[in-house]
């Protein structure tokens, strides 16, 4: 098990792995994740979303950017090579529900940006599936980093591609055409949001004064995925939830992002100097 | 030896690492016996007809018989009668609360007018099950053809495990993380109980033809309700699971961290092998620990292991009515853990960027009674005072996952959220579905996670032996 079926680089730092993980590609629904690590004496416990999954085949994908000492080394596996651990699929499932009625298609808009896209996927399909109308918005800082888009695409009804830089689709950020959809005549059942934390903050923002019911999939620190660590805790409409077994997906309205992306940087002096010692990055060891 | 000789003899003191030296280190804090000093301890058995000491047994370990057997330099035959009940001695001898069990019935300690002075059990288990030779554990003979899953492995797992694999059942235990052992590898740490222990007990598990399945979630890899397709019976021994915090303003800053994940970093993840492990540590210089039990004790000690320069244990009972084990708290306090008592945090103050800096707090007096029999503590209105702290570690106790019964509807909860079980057989609300250890009865001890695991290894027996159909497919997987 485990086994590396195959890999692609959809940008300098981002990969696409299809990982050998049959009860997990059986099981898995939108919106869950896996936990792997990569070596079994040393290594560390990282949450990765499912992009993807092939259950006859028995194989996950997983889509990941290398910014800390595990993901780098997991962008050196090759296929062939075995993970040391991976187990899932975790969370709760997405609530799929087709919002349709018997004069009109239900409407979803599911956001993904940056690395964010690949768990907007299978959330984007699996809406698609139950019948609703979707809108897919996909953002980017720059064309290279724009990931997944045909699959995007394939999973959708209409694609907005947006970057900061205007190199591919629209120029700027995802919460222009998330605007434009929730103040057109007819209002989205539902908003998606996957992405960096500041993004997901900006984006509840644009849907909250159009009282659209937006869900946010968060990606936090975590170990063991089951609810024992309580490292993944985010505070919810006041409450304190776990990411892992409350979660990933909450009411955007109600996270409080600030703390969450507090939170999000909790080990970021820990983890700079693991990526100095690694030799993984370069002597700065590279971006914070 | 007469008795007047036995009680004669001195209580033998255990030998430890001087403080000083081992808050450097994770080594284990207490040495062991040696042949001649266990040999000398076990002589102090009386033998006596009662045999208290059995009844404050968990697992009912014939302890005389074990002792006497010691006393005879007979170590690997005492070993042998230790595992009649007891799969885990090694793990026993360190962890159990011996004077709060076997040792606090002795008559031993009793005449002697002194509970610390009891026939030291732990201490001797300990040396029999370091110290004896070979004692590979034989593969249980097949003979029944039913198939068993147990989830989870720690203490009543394990035990559950081995007591149905000995009755000849075919045994598979799913483990969620990556290593078996539950919270004998994630929480109880390296300097109370070695890694390779818990290892050696696994591996003695597997030599009995028990399969462990790791990186397995029952309830998200495979659904409760397919094991109970795929198996004749399922123990569920998952623990608690789910850290409790305060409720109280600032739990969300930097820096505070359950008493869960703090230690889960430091042992299961290895965060104190710096050089080595990629899981961070994080690493606090003034350290205060919410909570007055052995995991807060074991929270405060690995702090001070990973550079703190002051660890404050914040408890608001005085320290008489500390749950923790006398020999937790004088280790502690050896090593220089600070006690603040009669207080409690009310609130954590944070800097800009989201980091701890202070908590507030409370001054407490002790009330009445409550349910518990331990005196209720009372705030102290107008008491209110602040500790710098730039790490907070809540040790305030765990509840249930949420994780089985949410995908298990049918699976009753008492009002505190453990699983109901039947108190003769262990059995679930859910048919052939037994549990026991954390889930069951909430944070207890090894041990009594162990008495669990046997009772519902007997009751799991009863049930198969009354039920003429076998269920399992014969694929376990």
């Amino acid at each position: 098990m485990a086994r590396i079926l195959s890999k692609s680089r959809l940008s300098d730092a981002v990969y696409r792995m299809g990982i050998e993980a049959p009860l997990i590609a059986r099981g898995r629904r939108a919106g869950q994740f896996v936990i792997l690590r990569t070596d079994s004496e040393w290594g560390e416990r990282i949450p990765l979303t499912i992009a993807d999954a092939d259950a006859a085949r028995g194989s996950i994908d997983i889509v990941f950017q290398t910014v800390g000492v595990t993901t780098k080394r997991l962008s050196l596996l090759e296929p062939g090579d075995r993970l040391a651990d991976i187990t899932g699929p975790l969370g709760r499932p997405t609530e799929i529900r087709d919002y349709g009625a018997a004069d009109r298609r239900g409407w979803v808009v599911v956001v993904g940006g940056g690395v964010g896209v690949a768990p907007a996927h299978p959330i984007a399909q699996a809406f698609h599936a139950a019948g609703n109308r979707v809108t897919a918005i996909i953002g980017a800082r720059t064309r290279e980093l724009v990931i997944m888009e045909e699959e995007m695409r394939r999973a959708s009804d209409e694609l907005i591609v947006v970057t900061d830089d205007g190199s591919a689709g629209r120029q700027g950020l995802v919460t222009a055409p998330l605007a434009e959809c929730c103040a057109g005549p007819e209002r989205p059942d539902e908003v998606v949001i996957v992405g960096p934390p500041m993004m997901m903050k900006f984006a509840a923002e644009t849907t909250r004064p159009f009282g659209v019911k937006t869900t946010a999939s968060l990606n936090a620190i975590m170990i063991d995925g089951t609810g024992m660590c309580g490292g993944c805790r985010v505070t919810v409409g006041g409450r304190t939830r776990f990411v892992c077994v409350d979660g990933p997906e909450f009411d955007a309205h109600q996270v409080d992002f600030d703390s969450f992306i507090r939170r999000s940087g909790a080990f970021r002096r820990e983890e700079k100097a693991h990526r100095c010692r690694s030799g993984l990055f370069g002597s700065a060891g590279g971006a914070s | 030896m007469t008795a007047k000789e036995r009680l004669a003899i001195p209580p033998q003191p255990m030998p430890e690492h001087p403080p000083a030296e081992r808050v450097h280190n994770m080594d284990e804090v207490a040495l062991g016996y040696t042949l001649e000093t266990a040999r000398r301890e076990a002589s102090r058995c009386l033998n006596c007809p009662n045999r208290p000491c059995v009844a404050g047994c968990p697992v009912r370990v014939r302890i005389p018989e074990f002792l006497a057997a010691v006393a005879a330099g007979e170590i690997d035959r005492a070993l042998e009668i230790i595992r009649e009940n007891s799969l885990l001695p090694a793990v026993c001898g360190r962890v159990c609360p011996q004077e709060k069990q076997c040792q606090r019935n002795c008559t031993v300690g009793r005449m002697l007018g002194d509970i610390g002075k009891a026939v030291a059990i732990g201490r001797v288990e300990r040396f029999v099950a370091d110290h004896a030779s070979g004692v590979a554990v034989a593969p249980a003979p097949r003979v029944g053809r039913r198939r068993i899953a147990v989830v989870g492995s720690g203490p009543a797992s394990i035990t559950c495990a081995a007591d149905c694999a000995r009755a000849g059942h075919a045994v598979v235990v799913f483990e969620a993380f990556h290593r078996e052992g539950g919270v004998l590898v994630y929480g109880i740490p390296e300097f109370r109980l070695p890694k390779r222990i818990v290892e050696r007990e696994i591996r003695n598990l597997r030599a009995m033809g028990v399969k462990t399945v790791s990186d397995f979630v029952v309830g998200r890899t495979l659904p409760l309700s397919e094991l109970r397709r795929r198996f004749d019976a399922v123990f569920l021994g998952v623990g608690a699971g789910l850290p409790r915090f305060m409720d109280i303003p600032g739990e969300d800053l930097i820096g505070v961290f359950s008493a869960n994940e703090y230690l889960t970093r430091a042992n299961l993840m290895k965060a104190y092998r710096e050089e080595e492990a990629v899981t961070p540590f994080w690493h606090g210089r003034q350290v205060a620990v919410l909570g007055g039990g052995n995991v807060a004790m074991d929270a405060a000690r690995m702090a001070l292991r990973l550079g703190a320069e002051s660890v404050q244990v914040i408890y608001r009972r005085s320290e008489q009515e500390m749950p923790a084990r006398d020999e937790e708290v004088r280790h502690a306090r050896e090593e220089g853990v600070t006690f603040l008592t009669l207080a409690n945090a009310t609130r954590i103050l944070g800097d800009d960027e989201g980091c701890v800096t202070a908590l507030e707090c409370l001054r407490y007096e002790l009330g009445e009674p409550d349910a518990s029999g331990r005196r209720r503590p009372v705030a102290i209105p107008g008491s209110a005072f602040t500790v710098p702290a730039d790490t907070v570690i809540v040790a305030v106790g765990s509840g249930t996952s949420p994780l089985l019964p949410a995908t298990e509807p049918g699976l009753r909860l008492d009002a505190k959220g453990h699983v109901i079980v039947d108190p003769e057989t262990m059995m679930t609300s859910l048919s052939g579905v037994f549990a026991g250890g954390d889930i069951e009865s909430g944070a207890a001890t090894v041990i009594l996670a162990m008495g669990d695991g046997r009772k519902a290894a007997d009751g799991i027996c009863r049930y198969l032996a009354a039920r003429t159909d076998c269920i399992g497919k014969g694929v376990l997987l």
